[in-house]
């Protein structure tokens, strides 16, 4: 395991990559043997580009784009880049935040795979790419609505579909199976909302 | 249905044929989704100027299954199966990767038998896959007899998937910290007694396909990607290889046991798809190299193949009959499940096609909070629009057999 970058050493590149950046990067952390950086989501093209050019960096490829879902926040959101450098063997995280109307800058430019990953991203979870080529869905159904990765899109789904004998085609209908079995598996003993003070279980009112 | 619309008007009227030289219409024709060429479930709308292709869009997704959004709603141990099921042609590989974040969440260490186990049955993964992918290609520019031969060999390693683990094909065999249980003695025997025969059967479908004229003509030059094109686009695995770059997981960033296995990397030269043919070839031949390696060492060292902490590996049965406290480990193992600490990780392995990653985020509970999969093929595939422009209808199907794709995990 000697490819893997010590903290000490992980903790410099991070360092490295906050400083040379000129702000672009806004933070730097360093977990579980990986460095994630956050940026701004307005600056990602020129981050990726420094990234990519920096002779001390060369993080040359791209491997994976990806959205994720936080509700909570105002800006829900999590674009999520992960970028390779085979030249130094080393591997980036860079995460930028964005809400459900603002869009982020396409990196196609400076990485042509990054095409169908940022058209999943947006199929996935709504998130729009401005200057992307062809933003289409990808991989849903043709006219599906809504965004089924999004922590709100009930696991089910809204239709299902059948193919009618009677009619001789597909035919599209709400769902009728029953809803899909979300187990708490949280005991209460460890962060379910009734153990905490001001949760109380039913009938506690009555001990006060 | 344009062609045929063509020549039936062409063939209806009677109209003396002239000598000057009719012009071309342009028309889009649908490859697929039932196409036995498509490799599974693929839509390609190919737009064609005569029999060249001049855009290819592939409309994909129609085996997507939402695994991402099923892996955010299960236990950590309920959600191995579904790595079964993305790439289902080396299926093992994909769980190798999936644990690997987990293990790397939980600092969990896993014991040298176990990761020998891994190790073996990744590359009898390979072996699979790479068998599926050469014969089919060969297949699909007109050889019918080598997937014949390779599906032979195919059926006796999922033989040894089924006596490992119990099932042919989704295995659900790795497990966080180790493997589901140890290998019997007779089928270590076995495996390396098909590692003999399988290099004179792997020699006569070289002998048969490798100097053959018509699958040379079929795949040299068609298909090159440039070094830089295979950077810029994400690509990895035998593509990358192929065009001439030494880059291997296993080599590279090693994971498990690689660094003290020995074993050549093969690289292609003219970046084609006869290259990629080659490096696959090679590349079994060295998958079982290792895994006669993996052979000597497993009856070297015995012990633990899974982690003995009872708190992410279950107790075995005989335990469960007689110890309370391995009760309760089990009770709350398969209903509760293991709490892996907040955080998130990228997670990859050498898979047959290249680099699979997972990205797991936890937000502390026993369920994962996001969990991306990263398949190579879906990098491949998207380069399907260049890599076929200026190419010949014929030459998509000789394409797409190279890319080495699979639907299960291009849709998840």
């Amino acid at each position: 395991m000697n490819w893997r970058l010590s903290d000490e050493a992980l903790t410099a590149l991070a360092e490295t990559v906050t400083s040379g950046s000129n702000g672009l990067v806004t933070s730097a952390a360093v977990a579980f043997g990986e460095l994630s950086v956050t940026a701004s989501a307005d600056r990602i093209v020129d981050l990726l580009t420094w990234l990519r050019d920096d002779p001390e960096l060369q993080f040359h490829q791209l491997m994976d784009v990806c959205g994720a879902d936080y509700p909570a926040r105002p800006l829900r959101f999590d674009v999520v880049y992960h970028l390779l450098s085979m030249t130094k063997n080393r591997r980036i995280r860079v995460t930028v935040q964005t809400d459900e109307d603002t869009a982020v800058p396409s990196v196609v430019g400076v990485f042509p795979g990054a095409e169908w990953f940022e058209r999943e991203a947006f199929d996935m979870y709504g998130v729009f790419f401005s200057g992307h080529p062809d933003l289409r869905r990808l991989l849903t159904d043709y006219g599906f609505h809504g965004h089924p990765l999004r922590k709100d899109f009930p696991m089910t789904g809204y239709v299902e579909v059948r193919y009618d004998d009677e009619l001789k085609r597909v035919v599209y209908e709400p769902v009728k199976s029953v809803e899909f079995r979300n187990w708490d598996f949280l005991s209460p003993w460890e962060g379910a909302d009734y153990a905490k003070p001001g949760h109380a279980l039913p009938g506690d009112e009555k001990a006060e | 249905m344009t062609i045929e619309h063509d020549i039936a008007r062409d063939a209806g009227s009677n109209v003396a044929p002239s000598t000057e030289e009719t012009p071309v219409r342009k028309f889009s024709i649908n490859f697929g989704p039932q196409h036995p060429a498509a490799h599974g479930v693929l839509r390609l709308i190919l737009e064609l100027d005569g029999e060249l292709v001049e855009r290819v869009d592939p409309h994909i997704g129609l085996l997507h299954r939402g695994t991402e959004k099923l892996i955010e709603a299960r236990p950590y141990t309920q959600n191995t199966p579904y790595f079964d099921r993305l790439d289902y042609v080396a299926p093992m590989n994909q769980e190798h990767a999936f644990v690997m974040a987990i293990e790397r969440l939980m600092g969990l260490e896993v014991p040298m038998r176990g990761q020998l186990i891994r190790v073996l049955y990744s590359e009898i993964g390979r072996i699979l896959n790479h068998l599926l992918n050469v014969t089919t290609q060969a297949m699909d520019v007109g050889a019918l007899t080598p997937i014949c031969w390779g599906f032979e060999e195919r059926e006796k390693l999922y033989v040894f998937y089924e006596r490992a683990s119990g099932a042919r094909m989704h295995a659900n065999f790795f497990r966080p910290g180790g493997v589901r249980q140890d290998l019997p003695d007779a089928l270590i025997d076995d495996i390396e007694t098909w590692c003999g025969t399988f290099l004179k059967q792997l020699d006569d479908i070289d002998g048969l396909v490798t100097p053959n004229r018509i699958f040379k003509q079929r795949n040299v030059d068609i298909g090159v990607v440039s070094k830089q094109e295979a950077l810029e686009w994400g690509f990895t695995g035998v593509m990358l290889r192929g065009a001439g770059v030494a880059w291997d997981l296993r080599r590279n960033q090693p994971y498990e046991c690689y660094d003290e296995l020995e074993f050549d990397i093969p690289l292609g030269v003219n970046s084609d798809c006869y290259d990629r043919y080659l490096c696959r070839m090679e590349e079994m031949r060295q998958s079982v190299r290792i895994m006669r390696q993996c052979i000597d060492r497993l009856r070297k060292t015995p012990g633990l193949v899974l982690t003995p902490d009872h708190k992410v590996s279950p107790p075995r049965r005989g335990e469960m009959k007689r110890s309370m406290e391995a009760l309760i480990h089990h009770f709350k193992l398969f209903s509760e499940g293991f709490h892996v600490p907040a955080g998130e990780v990228y997670a990859a392995v050498e898979a047959p096609k290249g680099e699979f990653g997972v990205y797991l985020v936890s937000d502390g509970t026993n369920k994962p909070y996001r969990c991306k999969i990263r398949a190579p093929s879906f990098a491949h595939l998207s380069a399907m629009d260049w890599m076929n422009r200026g190419h010949m209808l014929a030459d998509v199907s000789a394409i797409l057999g190279s890319l080495d794709i699979v639907f299960g995990e291009i849709d998840r």
